[in-house]
């Protein structure tokens, strides 16, 4: 609301209507602020948001396949570290993580975001694949491999289209979580032009004395919009992903 | 995933007992870490070890994990029945799907001198003390984050109930009705008991969630004035990237990892005993 009234209009509350003059002049301002251009920020949200749910997506896929087809000894115990793993807040391993990635020369490069999306998305992708594939009738899996198909023909020609609604869950949950983080990206990246949108939100509309909030809350909206989107056109897919992740466990 | 997950866990906890020069020193970033009562700074507090930062995610949990938990299932029952409710939940649910850290602005907005709702009303109210801006103020500056981060997190309880709503057969309320109950008594007797083993995922995720609380804090008030608000969280980062203490935030890391532990176990065994 605050995003398209005047910045003299609010000072005094959004909701006092009088005087009030819808204005939308604050979006272009945050889009292309002269210092931390917004549009910039949403382009390297993407470039680092893509590649973190396409990789986990697949190698989580298959490891969540393998957990729910295949037995090997340690599978329960590698089942409980997973969910632990779930648990953990990204703050325990952060040090170490930015001490390796600065070895690797990864600071200020999105591979080290990539990686780390990428890892931290991995145990509960595997753990709700997991509870997909074995809701899955085995039946079918059998019939083809009487026919003479291989294990990963299977996956690939069987399994995976069975399992789009639940990888559609995993895209939209996991986009999310990657667009929206703000911690690690704190970590990683420092180069200004390299910001991400959701650590451009700090300083856009920041002026000497005062913040400009008309623009601060337009920055805000454009940086929401995406996720909002993505929960209003795949709300289904993301409720039960939601619902799957936590309560089936 | 072993590489960027398992192995700097263990490294967190072996950094914990190094000094800044890598010698082995024991518990002794424990106890500096532990023992600085620069961090305990909350004004009508008293001044005593254990962290800041500590206490205030116990405060923070004691308020929030009741309130998000009771409005949830209120709102999931609430919602039931009503036509349009998809509406309302998907807008509550808005909070859910927020990045943090525009909750944070919208959070600090709210809670500001004469922009915010909250302000506005108190001022209404004539309570003169609660019309200043509470992010700004360290007796207020703790609140106004976990009232706000109520609203940011109640989705999430409303929709797991809601979902448990959804698997109670519809006959068991219509056969409440013919004996007479009321809707008191059947909550008591029906709804309360079926729903109850989604309490477990939801006060440990709410507590989870409440441990891991870094964006808006960042951004509302940056763990201030002082250190009125700060966060084990947000208190590490400080130490690691603010003060180049890359062990006593290591310290505060494994803090947070054994307080996670304590938390999931339970959660671990009841899925197990499923």
């Amino acid at each position: 609301m605050a995003s398209i009234r005047p910045f003299g209009e609010i000072l005094h509350g959004w909701w006092s209507l009088s005087p009030f003059t819808a204005s939308l002049t604050s979006y272009p301002e945050a889009w292309t602020d002269p210092y931390y251009p917004l549009s910039r920020g949403l382009l390297n949200s993407f470039i680092v948001a893509v590649p973190s749910t396409i990789i986990p997506l697949f190698t989580g896929a298959l490891a969540g396949y393998g957990f729910a087809r295949f037995s090997f000894r340690i599978k329960s115990y590698l089942f409980l570290t997973i969910v632990l793993l779930m648990a953990l807040p990204q703050q325990s391993v952060v040090i170490p993580l930015f001490q390796i990635m600065a070895n690797l020369r990864l600071i200020d490069n999105y591979l080290s975001l990539v990686l780390v999306h990428s890892a931290w998305g991995l145990p509960w992708i595997i753990l709700f694949m997991r509870n997909f594939f074995s809701t899955l009738p085995i039946e079918v899996e059998e019939a083809a491999r009487v026919d003479g198909a291989s294990d990963w023909k299977i996956f690939f020609k069987i399994v995976l289209p069975m399992a789009l609604p639940a990888l559609a869950s995993v895209v939209v949950l996991q986009f999310m979580w990657v667009w929206n983080d703000f911690f690690l990206a704190k970590i990683f990246i420092y180069e200004e032009s390299m910001y991400l949108a959701t650590q451009r939100i700090e300083y856009v509309g920041r002026e000497q004395f005062r913040v400009n909030w008309g623009v601060l809350s337009a920055a805000s909206i454009i940086v929401m919009i995406v996720p909002i989107l993505i929960y209003a056109l795949l709300q289904k897919y993301y409720v039960r992903g939601m619902i799957g992740w936590t309560v089936k466990g | 995933m072993l590489f960027l997950v398992v192995y700097p866990i263990l490294q967190t906890v072996y950094l914990s007992f190094l000094s800044s020069s890598g010698q082995f020193v024991g518990l002794s970033n424990y106890s500096e870490i532990l023992g600085d009562t620069d961090i305990v700074n909350v004004a009508n507090f008293p001044k005593w070890p254990p962290l800041g930062a500590l206490v205030h995610n116990a405060i923070w949990i004691l308020i929030h994990l009741p309130l998000s938990m009771f409005s949830g299932l209120a709102l999931a029952i609430i919602l039931r029945d009503v036509k349009g409710a998809s509406i309302v939940k998907s807008i509550i649910f808005i909070g859910m799907v927020t990045p943090l850290i525009v909750g944070g602005i919208i959070l600090q907005y709210t809670f500001t001198e004469r922009f915010g709702l909250v302000t506005a009303f108190f001022d209404l109210l004539g309570v003169e003390e609660l019309s200043r801006t509470w992010t700004a103020l360290p007796n207020t500056a703790l609140f106004a984050l976990i009232f706000g981060s109520v609203w940011l997190w109640t989705g999430f309880s409303m929709i797991i109930y809601s979902a448990g709503l959804a698997t109670i057969p519809k006959e068991y309320y219509e056969a409440a009705k013919i004996d007479g109950a009321g809707p008191f008594k059947t909550f008591q007797r029906i709804t309360f008991p079926l729903l109850r083993p989604l309490n477990i995922t939801v006060i440990t995720m709410t507590i989870l969630y409440d441990l891991k609380i870094f964006d808006i804090v960042y951004m509302a008030t940056f763990g201030g004035p002082g250190k009125a608000s700060t966060v084990l969280a947000f208190e590490m980062w400080l130490q690691g990237f603010r003060y180049f203490n890359p062990n006593g935030a290591a310290v505060i890391a494994t803090l947070l990892t054994l307080l996670t532990l304590v938390v999931t176990i339970p959660m671990i065994r009841y899925m197990v005993r499923r």
